[in-house]
């Protein structure tokens, strides 16, 4: 670990904490309606489709409107890309996706996952790229957005049941926020050098005279929504550790805060919209806390490396000249440092976006991005779906421990009982339920066993990190599975579907119940939703109750293999 | 207070709770406590395969046997909990029921004809019925008393064994069936039809018999059960895990880390908790209609409370005349002497005292009044009333009042007097200084006037001061409610420190401030007696009606106060609190507790296929079945641990949330990770000392 190292940690931090606040109050002003100077063109969307901007939703129909709003863009993209090879803009010639493929593609976009089981230059045509996948790229980022201030909107107000309007919401969050931010960021990284254009791919001729096609299209604007709307679908393979996506360590900075600003953001507007400032503040925290030691923990393992490398003389010390530590799998050009940020960053937010191969990561190291997406992928998260799912645990937490204080639970004034704790629970259950079974699954049937290419510890670290990555909607992948069998792509594309849907449904009827509460004035009695205190309590509950739901499928991947290489034996 | 101290291990509860920990394991009843009822089909499912693995001879089912008998003791022992908790009540109920034993009753056909009366049994008496009760009578039901003054001996359900007074009319007129008449005549126009009498009540409640789970109670067994399909799934995936990894785990293993993870120390204490509560309220002397009052009693936010007989003693002292001028002092004196003769009230009888003290005048009594021009023998008592807020007494020409100041000076204007211009101001100075002005007027013919002010003084309970100091750390801010005018409540507010005051409080008042506090998101408690709280007592979340009260108000409030003390209201809300209390702390032990269980089963179950994960292993315990086994009593062994603990409740010392919260978390959360790791070493070692293993 050097001091560089760190420095680069510290300064991405900085820039987080930074743009926390000016971007908060940004977004609590889109989403109340008084960031208007894009009125004009959000009248006349409402008007072409139809939509009533004044009618306030019950959490019913919210939840019905943001359900109809996905299936619907979902079966347009299945529909899209089964007719790629009829559709413009396609210079390669490109076919048809098969139907299991296509099923998958458009559940993950849809779901906010962006798990790619295919290469996208030999697979998607600029089309597809364009008009499907990017557009999920900001419709499920906004969409996630919608289902944060709807449960915000239940726990500050009190409305019976009435939580806003989706269709609005819809339209502000890609309008003012994504739209914009994205044509910012899609400059700066053309600035330094990622591509945009639709020719047709480059054929070059290498020293060794060798024939070599270099794909091309429009990268720069995909990248920018990619990173914001923590979607992580890369326009090539390679993911940001292509140079024409991540073309330098300064590109790969901003793509590491624009993950991280919009949903680090959410808690500065939560914490406004509740008129506590101090306990969006103390979600910050504890998402900063979670972030920090899973960097540190990456950071120090892949700096460590292997210590059988170590063993026969390898030289994995870093100096200046080298880059020691562990650098499989890694771009030379970002170093450990910023590969293990950036692994943790992409794992921490619901993205997937990489710049180098997690499988290729030592035990430990690729134990932090895996916990990252079991906890919940609520360090700080997707776009919205990270703010939810720590309000959640925030609930939880309020529950458990605010029966100790002898009361019954309250958040924010608002009694946590039964149907509260019931909808909390269901949330809760179905990301274990997803990742269990289908990686038990997986590793018991054939079907399951054909796609695994290693064995042992880390074959079961794939299985598990890949329904890990669906069920959590993060999209990135742990490689080593080969996951477009029909089987895969099927069971896979169900998990993302149900990794998304099946909370979102149980936290918007949360939100609606929250609203129908009466709001309780806060007295010493109350139990403390700000401060170290609560930022240590819901940081143990969410590690307690994410480690335990794990740990026993932890313990035979990752962790034996990681004591395994303590003993000299590999897998 | 006549709190019945009972030790929390007596034996005869005891060995009843024993038995009845088997009677309970029928699954019917095991299946209302989704986390027990899992155990339970651990157990079978593990006594299953131990039955499968003898009869086909398969070796090393000693391991096996052992583990089956611990998870068989973890469901009795969490049954035991319960039949402990329930067991106290119990014995308090066979006590009740001797009180409700057979009585036969003396029925009048006509209430108003006394003498011919029908011997009929108690249990034969429906609603509307009236008897007569003479000394030695026990009360055959729940009644209001509708003629005759009585003194009554309740201490079959209070345990106080001073008499009480009954007497018709006014606010102590409810009568409790099974209570006995010492003295005089009662008859009763009985209220409750057989089997719904407040004796049947309270045997239901304290038996636990009509027992219904309380909101936080679900609330928390829904957690409970999602915590226990988490583990359920983690423990079930977990061989398929162990399949691929070249080594399937035994059956018995797998229940014992799913018993070991679920939430059975809460799940298994969970209902005891609940029924200790309420059994908490009973040794208060206090009878909670319903577990959902106690656990809202934690949540208040606001303390009605009246003034009268709760922040001060219940008598006002008369401690000065104020004269007005032109009239002299002992002028004032001997008019209000005479105008409180008939007043029986405390303040009556102490301005009588007061005027005989200071100026010798004789306490004269209606009887041996001489027939004077100016005190004739008709003597008419004006009594007080709420509508015209003053007494006085009418003699032949002469009328004297005292009461209110407006009240009085009303009086005196439309009766052709005028009020002199000082009279205001003395009558502000007493009330400024927290003490109570009775103007005293008289109307000789048709011309009234004022003759001055009686001081009377409001005496605050000691240690008051102290207790809402308490209720203030705990968030809960009190209100006084009083009669006196805005001046006087503000002073002995201020003496008593109460948060506020609602002063010149009507019944409507009353009702109107809960409604206001309710809307605000806020939880009121209040203690009421008299017919017209009742009202306000259902309206409030919690309200407490005294035992000497009146029936209506019994009905109203979902708790009676035995002991007819309106300050327990702080009792009964520490108790709430500590019930909710115990229940997230030993939640919050239970799922600490489940790190250490990992950190002991985890290498045990893959000692053969992993031995690299012995690094987990930090216990350095034993061998892989030791382990296991240990992990297993604990789990065990800590619900009779606790059971203690659950009875008595976690200690509440009245702070803030958040000092009780880092309190709590420290002793439960940082103790329920740390405590395991011993107890479960200690056992290992234990085990390997009897060769066990």
């Amino acid at each position: 670990m050097t001091a560089n190292g760190w420095f680069q940690i510290a300064l991405f931090s900085a820039l987080v904490l930074a743009l926390t606040k000016p971007l908060g109050i940004y977004i609590l002003r889109v989403f109340d309606g008084t960031a208007g100077w894009l009125r004009p063109i959000e009248r006349v969307i409402y008007k072409a489709s139809g939509v009533d901007p004044a009618e306030n939703q019950h959490w019913t129909r919210y939840a019905a409107s943001l359900m109809f709003f996905s299936l619907a863009s979902m079966l347009l993209t299945y529909v899209a890309l089964r007719l790629q090879h009829v559709l413009p803009l396609n210079p390669q010639h490109l076919a048809a996706v098969t139907d299991h493929q296509s099923f998958e593609t458009a559940a993950s976009f849809t779901s906010n996952t962006d798990w790619q089981s295919y290469a996208g230059e030999s697979t998607m045509s600029y089309f597809s790229q364009m008009t499907q996948l990017a557009f999920h790229n900001f419709a499920s980022a906004a969409v996630g957005m919608c289902g944060a201030i709807a449960l915000a909107r239940g726990i500050a107000q009190r409305s019976a049941g009435k939580l806003g309007n989706f269709w609005v919401d819809l339209v502000r969050g890609m309008l003012y926020l994504l739209l914009p931010l994205s044509i910012v960021m899609a400059l700066a990284l053309v600035q330094q050098g990622a591509i945009q254009n639709f020719s047709a791919y480059l054929t070059a001729s290498t020293l060794e005279g060798a024939k070599q096609v270099i794909a091309m299209g429009p990268v720069a604007s995909q990248e920018a929504i990619k990173q914001l709307g923590t979607n992580g679908g890369g326009f090539f393979n390679a993911n940001s550790s292509h140079p024409f996506e991540n073309p330098t360590p300064l590109a790969n900075l901003w793509q590491m805060v624009a993950i991280f600003a919009i949903p680090a953001a959410l808690t500065y507007t939560f914490g406004r919209m509740v008129k506590n400032a101090k306990h969006g503040w103390a979600l910050w925290a504890a998402m900063f806390v979670l972030f920090a030691v899973g960097t540190t923990a990456a950071y120090w393992a892949e700096a460590r490396g292997n210590p059988i490398h170590a063993a026969r003389g390898v030289d994995v010390d870093e100096s200046a000249t080298n880059y020691g530590g562990n650098m499989e799998g890694k771009e030379a050009r970002f170093g450990i440092a910023s590969s293990a940020l950036f692994a943790t960053v992409t794992t921490d937010a619901s993205c997937g976006a990489v710049n180098s191969m997690h499988d290729s990561f030592t035990p430990i190291g690729g134990m932090v991005p895996l916990v990252n997406i079991q906890l919940g992928e609520l360090i700080f998260g997707g776009v919205g779906s990270g703010l939810y799912g720590m309000l959640i645990m925030v609930v939880l937490t309020v529950f458990i421990a605010g029966l100790m204080v002898g009361r019954t639970p309250e958040y924010l004034g608002k009694k946590i009982q039964a149907p509260e704790v019931q909808m909390a629970m269901l949330y809760v259950l179905a990301l274990p339920a997803l990742i269990l079974l289908g990686a038990a699954a997986s590793v018991v049937l054939p079907d399951g066993l054909k796609g695994l290419n290693n064995s042992g510890p880390h074959g079961l670290s794939e299985v598990l990190y890949a329904f890990s990555s669906a069920a959590g909607n993060n999209g990135s992948a742990f490689a080593g599975l080969t996951g477009s069998s029909y089987y895969y792509n099927t069971l896979v594309g169900i998990t993302m579907l149900f990794g998304r849907f099946a909370l979102v449904v149980p936290m918007i009827a949360l939100g609606g119940f929250l609203s129908a509460k009466k709001i309780a004035p806060p007295s010493t009695g109350t139990f403390p939703v700000t401060g170290p205190l609560f930022v240590t309590l819901l940081i143990g509950v969410i590690v307690i109750v994410g480690a335990l739901t794990f740990f026993p499928a932890l313990a035979l991947g990752p962790i034996v293999e990681h004591l395994s290489m303590l003993a000299g034996r590999v897998f | 207070m006549t709190s019945k101290k009972r030790p929390l291990f007596d034996k005869p509860i005891v060995l009843r709770a024993i038995r009845e920990s088997f009677g309970k394991l029928s699954p019917r009843h095991m299946v209302r406590n989704p986390v027990m009822f899992v155990v339970l089909l651990g157990s079978v499912l593990t006594t299953v395969v131990l039955i499968i693995d003898a009869v086909a001879h398969r070796g090393g089912s000693g391991f096996t046997i052992q583990i089956a008998i611990w998870l068989w003791f973890t469901v009795l022992f969490a049954n035991f909990a319960e039949a402990m908790a329930e067991g106290r009540g119990k014995a308090q109920a066979d006590s009740l029921r001797k009180a409700r034993t057979e009585t036969h009753a003396k029925k009048l056909e006509d209430p108003a004809d006394h003498l011919s009366s029908e011997l009929v049994s108690g249990t034969s008496l429906r609603s509307g019925d009236f008897v007569i009760c003479t000394p030695g009578d026990i009360i055959p039901g729940d009644g209001e008393v509708t003629e005759g003054v009585a003194s009554v001996d309740e201490s079959a359900i209070t345990g106080e064994s001073a008499p009480v007074i009954r007497e018709a009319g006014g606010d102590r007129s409810a009568v409790t069936g099974g209570t006995k008449v010492l003295s005089d005549f009662l008859v009763i126009r009985i209220t409750a039809n057989p089997g719904e009498t407040f004796i049947d009540r309270m045997i239901a409640l304290v038996e636990g018999a009509s027992r219904q789970k309380t909101p936080n109670e679900i609330a928390l067994t829904i957690l409970l059960s999602g915590l226990t399909i988490i583990f359920l799934l983690a423990v079930a995936t977990l061989q398929p895990f162990a399949i691929y990894s070249g080594g399937s785990v035994a059956l018995p293993v797998l229940v014992a880390l799913l018993v070991c993870l679920i939430p059975t120390t809460i799940g298994g204490l969970l209902s005891a908790i609940g029924i200790a509560g309420m059994d908490r309220m009973i040794q208060q002397n206090v009878i909670a209609m319903s577990g959902r009052a106690v656990e809202a009693a934690g949540d208040v936010n606001t303390l009605l409370l009246d003034k009268t007989g709760t922040i001060t003693l219940g008598n006002r002292q008369a401690v000065e005349f104020v004269p007005v001028a032109g009239v002299t002092l002992e002028e004032l004196a001997d008019r209000a002497q005479l105008a409180s003769l008939p007043d029986e009230t405390p303040e009556g009888r102490s301005i009588v005292v007061l005027a005989k003290t200071q100026f010798g005048l004789r306490g004269r009594s209606l009887a041996d009044d001489g027939g004077t021009p100016e005190r004739p023998h008709e003597m008419e008592f004006v009594p007080f009333s709420a509508s015209t807020r003053m007494s006085g007494v009418n003699m032949g020409g002469l009328q004297l009042r005292k009461g209110a100041g407006d009240s009085v000076a009303k009086w005196v204007r439309e009766n052709g007097g005028s009020i002199p211009p000082e009279l205001q101001g003395q009558v502000e100075r007493i009330a400024k200084i927290g003490g109570t002005p009775l103007v005293v007027a008289e109307c000789v013919g048709a011309k009234a006037r004022t003759l001055g002010v009686v001081y009377l003084k409001d005496v605050v309970k000691g240690g008051m001061r102290e207790r809402f100091d308490r209720l203030r750390a705990m968030g809960i801010r009190t209100i006084m409610i009083t009669g006196d005018n805005p001046l006087t409540a503000a002073a002995i507010a201020q003496e008593a420190g109460v948060d506020d005051f609602l002063a010149e409080a009507k019944p409507e008042d009353k009702m109107a401030l809960i409604r206001r506090e309710q809307s605000g998101g806020k939880l009121v408690a209040m203690t009421g007696d008299g017919t017209n709280d009742a009202p306000a007592l259902a309206q409030a979340d919690v309200g407490v009606s005294m035992n000497s009260g009146t029936q209506a108000a019994k009905e109203a409030g979902n708790m009676v106060d035995l002991d007819s003390n309106p300050t327990k209201l702080i009792e009964i809300v520490e108790i709430g609190k500590q019930l909710l209390m115990t229940r997230g702390s030993l939640t919050t032990f239970s799922i600490a507790n489940d790190v250490a269980k990992y950190f002991a089963i985890i290498p045990a179950m893959f000692a053969v296929t992993y031995p690299a994960l012995n690094a987990l292993n930090v216990m350095r315990l034993h061998s892989p079945q030791s382990a296991i086994l240990a992990s297993v009593i604990f789990n065990a062994l800590i619900i009779i641990a606790l059971i203690p603990l659950a009875l008595r409740g976690v200690r509440y010392r009245p702070a803030s949330a958040a000092v009780i919260l880092r309190r709590n978390l420290l002793i439960y959360g940082v103790g329920g990770l740390v405590v395991p790791f011993v107890g479960i070493k200690l056992l290992d070692v234990l085990l390997v000392l009897t060769r066990l293993v």
